[in-house]
């Protein structure tokens, strides 16, 4: 845990310090590649892996209530929110 | 929604090779995963320290805005340690560890994945990590096409919770024409914000 929050902090020193150097905007394009690769790779171990292959359904369904679950709670909080806090100055 | 097409294709391109069992039994023993992850973070920090409107962003917050994240993280746990209760399998806080991925899939499964092998073991961590990504693209796919019902039902501001970690880049225009033009800025904010929190949630969640 520690260690990859640790790795984050290093590089935003390095990109703080760095942050004239205008090919490091260009960052985002190569963190998208390298999420590419991750999930490749993550994809290559889910899928030699029996159990979860035997199991997709299975998992497709628990991973299905905890988004509908997520999105639920968090839209239920934004109407309480939006209701207590914002709703006078959205219609002014 | 094209780019979390890619992303799926490639998840699903490295599914078929592992399970086709072409692959050398070394690649498939030899995890190159975690070190590829340290680069990944190493990155996202170098993208946070370098953005240039990271300061303005940081000195245009209002506190009343910070109640609209604050919505989403409290929302989004309360009703993920609910629904432990119905997932038997998985512990309160392994459910909390998927539902803190606010969207951001491809981060929150890598780091289950990883994070959780030495205390689940590698087989319950892969499916852990698995629901993960499956979990937060849903979330996504829920954000984009839910958001014109949220908004009657929630209010303005629920298709900006509904969205998570992605409210600046891929629930952005959805969230702008159904939320209204004057809400860009606190989607942005919004956004961003959850986006940085995903890290600390999961890695904490998955140390617990």
């Amino acid at each position: 845990m520690f260690t990859v929050i640790g790795i984050m902090f290093c590089g935003i020193a390095v990109g703080y310090f760095f942050r004239k150097v205008e090919s490091l905007q260009k960052i985002g394009t190569l963190i998208s590649y390298t999420i590419l690769l991750l999930l490749f790779l993550l994809g290559i171990s889910v899928g030699a892996n029996e159990s979860i292959v035997n199991n997709l359904t299975t998992l497709g369904w628990q991973a299905l209530l905890i988004a509908a679950a997520g999105t639920l709670g968090s839209v239920l909080a934004a109407w309480g929110v939006y209701h207590f806090f914002f709703k006078e100055r959205s219609q002014g | 929604m094209k780019g979390s097409l890619i992303v799926v294709g490639f998840f699903a391109l490295g599914c078929l090779l592992g399970w086709s069992g072409y692959l050398p039994q070394v690649v498939i023993e030899n995890d190159i995963t975690v070190y590829v992850l340290y680069l990944l973070m190493f990155q996202v920090g170098i993208s946070i320290g370098s953005d240039k409107k990271l300061k303005e962003i940081l000195s245009s917050i209002r506190p009343k805005l910070l109640l609209v994240p604050l919505a989403t993280i409290v929302g989004t746990l309360s009703f993920s340690a609910l629904i432990s209760l119905v997932l038997t399998k998985w512990s309160v806080f392994d459910c909390l560890a998927v539902g803190s991925g606010f969207a951001y899939y491809s981060l929150s499964s890598i780091l289950i994945t990883e994070l959780k092998e030495p205390t689940l073991g590698t087989q319950l961590a892969a499916e852990l990590g698995t629901i993960a990504l499956i979990a937060n693209i849903i979330r996504e796919i829920f954000a984009l096409l839910g958001a014109p019902l949220f908004v009657k039902y929630f209010g303005r501001l629920s298709p900006i919770c509904a969205g998570g970690a992605t409210t600046m880049d891929t629930t952005l225009p959805i969230i702008t024409r159904y939320s209204g033009k004057d809400l860009v800025f606190v989607s942005i904010f919004h956004g961003i914000l959850v986006d940085f929190t995903v890290p600390f949630f999961v890695s904490f969640f998955c140390s617990l």
